[in-house]
């Protein structure tokens, strides 16, 4: 159970040219996002060359004048060529040649200062935590200009700006680009920064696995986005098949790109598991980990168990298009209730991907604005335990109307109520965190306090949905949709904004405006609650998903919520200017422990000393003792020498001999 | 770095990502817009619509893909587009020229003339050489599974419209359908030529209109590609108050 | 983890003061709970979705009637309490003090969890009955239903009876068509039904995956190729409505509508023998494939052989005629 597998070294002799990285070459001579990009775009090149070689005259190929083959091997080689670029392969061929890796300062975050660093395969934990964050926010803006499109599609039922082929793309794009781009990202920008810091622990497991991880979404973003040059996918962000074999080359990207982010999120959530079980510091024990990590962690399983039949579901998804094996084709023996089970099993999962980092981002934040330690902590882990597993066991309640086994529905009807009752944990602790409490309304906490509103309205109106007669009128309808932009939108994403406003002093020591925060926040729950309340209504009314057009009297609701729509969206930009003017104008300066915060990332400097912690910290307590009286501190940041080596004194294996403290 | 230079950079990324949006959205937008509507205007209380579809068609990225062309009244020329207007409440006749060889329909009950005035369209074949081949027939129902006879269908559900175009017919097309898109009596393809008329709606609206034949080669079930595009095998009748 | 309580603040009044505002609240939201469910049942129920037009639709208004009523004084419940902790916890200003060090209460922890799952399981239950007892709720329930409805299985229709009128309902890209197997197959656009019959749904589909939605009947089955998918309902009303396509098919997934009218039995079984007959004359019938329960539209008997053996599944002009008749350009 090592805690370093390097020695440790003796601290960097200055920012010299010697050490520091970047500062004798200039940063266009490091591998990085450039030479990546020169990578993935030479592999496009071969690999469509590659596919027209191959399959350039299937009967298909000729007939519909598109070559799947040859988009697909395109993007495989540009992902592999942009990887290459980026150096991620470096390590591994050093290895495979017997060559020591290099003692470049890249490893455990001492590059030095600078942007270079964010823009390559850096093993920093950090440093992809931030990478992860800018990510987050493009993709989470992009998502939202579709988002834009279509509610301005949907003012009227008559006159279409654009046409119903360019809608269900633009429909596609949003749902897959939010669905997809934000699932393991989400946990990013916090898991990856602050897991290892709330742990204890100096650097991840498998920091390689976990910078790739970051970097395979920038390609998937971008082989999403080219889907709409080829003229868009029809299917929406779930793919049906046989839909998706139907459909023009644009499809390819959408299984292409789903199947890469799965990657990463199998990679990214294998990575948290062995860090968060091994890693921990002497002290951490399960009861005293952070509720946060608990999110993580219950998240990992997730990722590591359910987006593996997601990887290949796309697969043959692809297969289908390209080699024409018949996975999802009924009529040549294929199921096209197959695609359905096994997009489900991955689908329901997914959503609780999403909305249990929600759950531990908010935990922390209201314990500390409350100053009161976690009412029921076990009941809050039993509930997060409760709902991953039972994520597993509910995805038919998607498939109730489809022809499915009848038998299977009360089955189904049963383990999906069933999960409201852990997930019904979460508000018990947090009920019981706010008794007796001292609340201070700060930005982070009205975020909370928005999130637990509206998940409650998300999570009871999925209760209607689990129930199989109402689920007859709601399936497939807008109330749907409201249900899951209630629990994701109104869930995680107020929980994502909590969680900024409240980490970015620690990552960047800086302060977002208050002012505009409290602007942000107001009207993003102000609107976000008026465009999505009307939806549930519209469901009930009949009107289906991924419409263009829809009976006349239900016009003037549908004119509300666009028109809230794009209020919210300029809620957004609120907290864009916000933002991009706080971290690089104004530069409010906040070091130290602004919430005075108990919790053990904010008893560190900001930003964070380069690998976390000068000697590894043993944990005394727990992070939410407050209101008690001679409390202890979370930890002991400079533990006398010995205790390391004794806590982890092997049973009788002669002298330990691990006196790396000093 | 100094604050001028991340401010610039900041800037500079962001725009970069305005950027893709904007462009992304004009793209999408301005390729649904790029399709001429073809406005017909009535004349002595009726209007004339004609259309034609061919097997094969003038673009450069889908050369093979099937497709209709819509005639503009004025420049008697073929406009690769989907999209016209009528106006309302006023007789439609429609003349299509099938041009495009025989497929059969996945539901055969399509073979049946519907909603036009009469229930019945009327069928003239023309060989290569723009010569008559036979009588102007009558017909109520072509049967797509009997002998082959039906190109493609002309279907506007919301009126009920439901027209099969007749194919040039079988020993006449072999090796004689037209290859030059868009193809005209002149250039040299086997066609048929088909008539019929039905009352355009009182109510103003756009009205969507598509082929039922499985069409789109090399796509599952024959409904994908040109069959799911605007501008090839669906479009819009737009019908304007008069 | 300990459950201890810091000790009361000073003073009895302060203990009963808390006490009172403890069961103001708990009246506060006993009285907003009884108005709410009272406004659900008695205002809201007649006109909720999907209306009453059928059994199946009534049952749904119901059950949705029944879970607002249980889900009301759930969210209601969450609502006074978070307004009463935010208000009577909030800190004053200028107050930098810790909160009160309560780990947990078991009583609590316990009694929420008994609560919640009595409530979760007495909404299992009731969900279960509604969907047994009438006949599958209007959903699809595949080709084996398990809850069938009653009434006699006959080959021909007879109205007045207590004959069950079989519909297929075929979805292909981009319309709706129904056939009724007890008037010779025969084919129709519009979807006309009598009323106080039992209809049994059978929901299929020519190519991709539709889903048959005719919002005030109470019925959504999804249409997957080559599988019969059975609905039941009853219409109690006459009138008319639309049929929608529930699941993304393609391009013109939000306009494949369809109409539909509930009508009286005996006028129903003229409009059916009416367009039976019509059929029948004009050759439409003959050129329908035999009535059966899913359709492969590649195989064609009239063309004497199987289209999928030639050129695939894919559609493509011509090849399917045989030598005598090509038709490549």
């Amino acid at each position: 159970m090592a805690i370093e597998t390097q020695p440790e070294r003796a601290e960097p002799t200055g920012r010299g040219p010697e050490t520091a990285g970047g500062g004798e070459r200039p940063w266009w001579q490091h591998m990085g996002a450039h030479t990546g990009l020169i990578g993935a775009v030479a592999g496009y090149f071969l690999g469509h060359w590659l596919g027209n070689f191959l399959g350039g005259d299937f009967a298909r190929s000729s007939l519909s004048d598109e070559n799947d083959v040859a988009i697909v091997l395109g993007y495989s080689f540009a992902v592999i060529g942009w990887l290459a670029g980026l150096g991620v392969f470096n390590d591994l061929f050093l290895l495979m040649r017997g060559k020591p890796l290099p003692e470049e300062p890249r490893f455990l975050g001492q590059e030095g200062p600078g942007l270079a660093k964010y823009f390559r395969f850096t093993l920093d934990h950090k440093v992809v935590g931030i990478q992860y964050l800018y990510g987050m926010i493009a993709y989470f803006l992009t998502g939202g200009l579709f988002a834009m499109a279509i509610r301005t599609e949907l003012l009227s039922p008559n006159y279409h700006i654009i046409g119903p082929e360019q809608y269900l793309m633009v429909v596609g794009e949003h749902g897959t680009m939010m669905m997809m781009m934000m699932s393991s990202v989400v946990l990013g920008p916090f898991g990856q920064y602050f897991g290892p810091l709330l742990i204890g622990s100096k650097r991840v497991a498998f920091p390689r696995l976990e910078a790739l991880g970051f970097w395979l979404t920038p390609p998937a973003y971008i082989i999403l986005l080219s889907s709409i040059l080829f003229g868009g996918f029809p299917t929406g962000w779930t793919g049906y098949e046989p839909l998706a074999t139907q459909a023009t080359t644009g499809m390819d990207a959408y299984f292409f790109a789903f199947g890469l982010m799965g990657i990463s999120m199998i990679l990214a959530g294998f990575n948290m598991i062995v860090t968060i079980i091994n890693f921990r510091a002497p002290g951490m024990r399960w009861s005293r980990l952070p509720m946060f990590v608990w999110g993580q962690f219950t998240v990992s399983w997730l990722q590591v168990l359910a987006v593996p039949v997601l990887v290949g579901a796309c697969y043959m998804g692809l297969t289908d298009r390209t080699f024409q094996t018949a996975f999802f084709t009924n009529q040549l023996g294929g199921s096209s209730f197959l695609y359905q089970n096994l997009f489900w099993f991955f689908g329901h999962p997914e959503v609780y991907i999403l909305a249990l980092p929600g759950f531990g981002i908010v935990t922390e934040i209201i314990s500390t604005f409350c100053r009161k330690p976690l009412f029921g902590y076990k009941v809050q882990v039993a509930g997060l335990l409760g709902v991953a597993t039972l994520s597993f066991f509910v995805w038919q309640h998607h498939l109730f109307d489809s022809g499915i086994n009848p038998d299977m529905r009360p089955l189904f009807m049963l383990t999906t109520e069933l999960i409201s009752i852990p997930t019904g944990f979460i508000y018990l602790v947090a009920m019981g965190t706010f008794w007796k409490a001292r609340i201070r309304f700060t930005i982070p906490m009205l975020f909370a306090l928005a999130f637990y509103f509206n998940f409650l309205i998300g999570g009871i109106s999925g209760v209607f949905l689990s129930d199989v007669p109402a689920d007859t009128t709601e399936h497939g309808s807008f109330f749907v949709m409201a249900h899951f932009h209630y629990t994701i939108m109104g869930g995680l994403i107020f929980a994502f904004f909590g969680g900024l406003y409240y980490w970015l002093p620690k990552m960047f020591g800086i302060k977002l405006n208050e002012t505009l925060g409290k602007i942000h926040f107001w009207t993003m729950f102000l609107f976000f609650n008026t465009t999505f309340l009307p939806l549930f209504a519209l469901g009930m009314l009949g009107m289906p998903r991924r419409v263009f057009t829809y009976a006349r009297n239900l016009e003037t609701l549908n004119d509300w919520v666009s028109i809230s729509a794009f209020c919210l969206g300029a809620s957004m930009l609120i907290f864009l200017f916000n933002f991009v003017m706080s971290m690089a104008f104004w530069r409010q300066r906040e070091v130290g422990n602004p919430w005075r915060s108990r919790s053990l990332e904010w008893q560190l400097s900001t930003p964070p000393p380069a690998e976390n912690f000068r000697r590894v910290p043993v944990i005394l307590a727990g992070p939410y003792d407050y209101g008690v009286k001679d409390a202890l501190p979370v930890a002991d940041l400079d533990p006398p020498p010995g205790v390391i080596g004794s806590a982890y004194a092997p049973a009788a294996r002669g002298p330990v001999t691990r006196e790396v403290e000093d | 770095m100094s604050l001028t230079a991340r401010v610039a950079a900041l800037i500079v990324a962001f725009l970069c990502v305005v950027g893709v949006g904007v462009f992304v959205a004009v793209y999408y937008i301005g390729s649904a817009n790029q399709l001429p509507t073809v406005a017909y205007t009535a004349s002595g209380g009726v209007v004339n619509v004609a259309l034609q579809e061919d097997p094969q068609n003038n673009s450069t990225t889908t050369p093979d893909w099937v497709t209709y062309y819509t005639q503009d009244p004025t420049t008697k020329q073929w406009l690769h587009t989907t999209l016209f207007s009528v106006p309302a409440g006023t007789r439609v006749n429609v003349t299509i020229y099938g041009y495009d060889g025989c497929t059969p329909l996945r539901n055969n009950y399509w073979s049946k003339v519907q909603g036009t005035l009469g229930n019945v369209v009327t069928v003239q074949q023309f060989n290569k050489n723009n010569r008559p081949l036979g009588l102007t027939t009558t017909e109520s129902l072509i049967n797509s599974w009997a002998t082959c006879s039906v190109g493609h269908t002309f279907a506007i559900p919301d009126l009920g419209l439901y027209v099969p175009v007749a194919s040039p017919n079988a020993q006449n097309s072999v090796n004689n359908l037209c290859s030059n898109s868009p193809c005209t009596p002149a250039s040299g393809g086997a066609y048929s030529l088909e008539k019929f008329s039905f009352m355009s709606p009182s109510q103003p609206g756009s009205y969507r209109w598509q082929c039922l034949i499985p069409c789109g080669g090399g796509f599952l079930n024959g409904n994908g590609g040109p069959m799911q595009t605007l501008g090839w095998m669906a479009g819009f009748m737009n019908v304007v108050s008069t | 983890m300990s459950s201890a309580e810091i000790p009361l603040p000073a003073g009895r009044h302060a203990a009963e003061r808390e006490q009172r505002r403890i069961w103001w609240l708990v009246a506060v939201w006993l009285l907003l709970s009884l108005a709410a469910c009272l406004v659900i049942w008695f205002v809201w129920y007649p006109h909720l979705p999907p209306g009453d037009m059928t059994t199946s639709a009534r049952h749904q208004q119901f059950d949705i009637a029944v879970l607002a009523v249980t889900a009301a004084p759930v969210i209601l419940g969450v609502f006074c309490y978070f307004a009463y902790v935010l208000v009577v916890f909030r800190a004053r200003p200028g107050d930098d003090s810790d909160g009160a060090p309560i780990y947990g209460n078991a009583k609590i922890q316990a009694a929420w969890i008994i609560g919640t799952s009595m409530i979760v399981l007495w909404l299992f239950v009731f969900g279960t009955v509604e969907l047994i007892v009438p006949a599958g709720a209007g959903a699809g329930e595949g080709a084996s239903p398990i809850w069938k409805q009653s009434g006699a299985q006959t080959v021909a229709w007879t109205p007045g009876t207590n004959d069950i009128l079989q519909v297929q309902v075929i979805g292909q890209q981009w319309t709706w068509s129904y056939r009724y197997p007890q008037f010779g197959g025969m084919e129709s656009t519009v979807l006309d039904l009598p009323v106080n019959t039992p209809i049994t749904f059978h929901v299929t589909s020519l190519d991709v995956i539709h889903s048959f939605w005719p919002y005030l009947l109470g019925v959504k089955a999804d249409a997957n190729p080559q599988v019969d998918n059975v609905a039941y309902t009853t219409a109690r009303q006459t009138g008319s409505f639309i049929v929608r396509c529930n699941e993304l098919c393609g391009i013109w997934h939000g306009a494949m509508t369809s109409n539909g009218t509930v009508m009286t039995p005996v006028a129903f079984k003229v409009w059916a023998t009416a367009v039976q007959a019509r059929e029948k004359a004009n050759g439409t019938l003959a050129a329908l494939p035999p009535y059966a329960l899913t359709y492969d539209p590649t195989v064609i008997p009239q063309l004497g052989k199987d289209l999928v053996n030639v050129v695939g599944v894919t559609g493509a002009p011509g090849y399917f005629y045989g030598p005598g008749n090509p038709v490549t350009p």
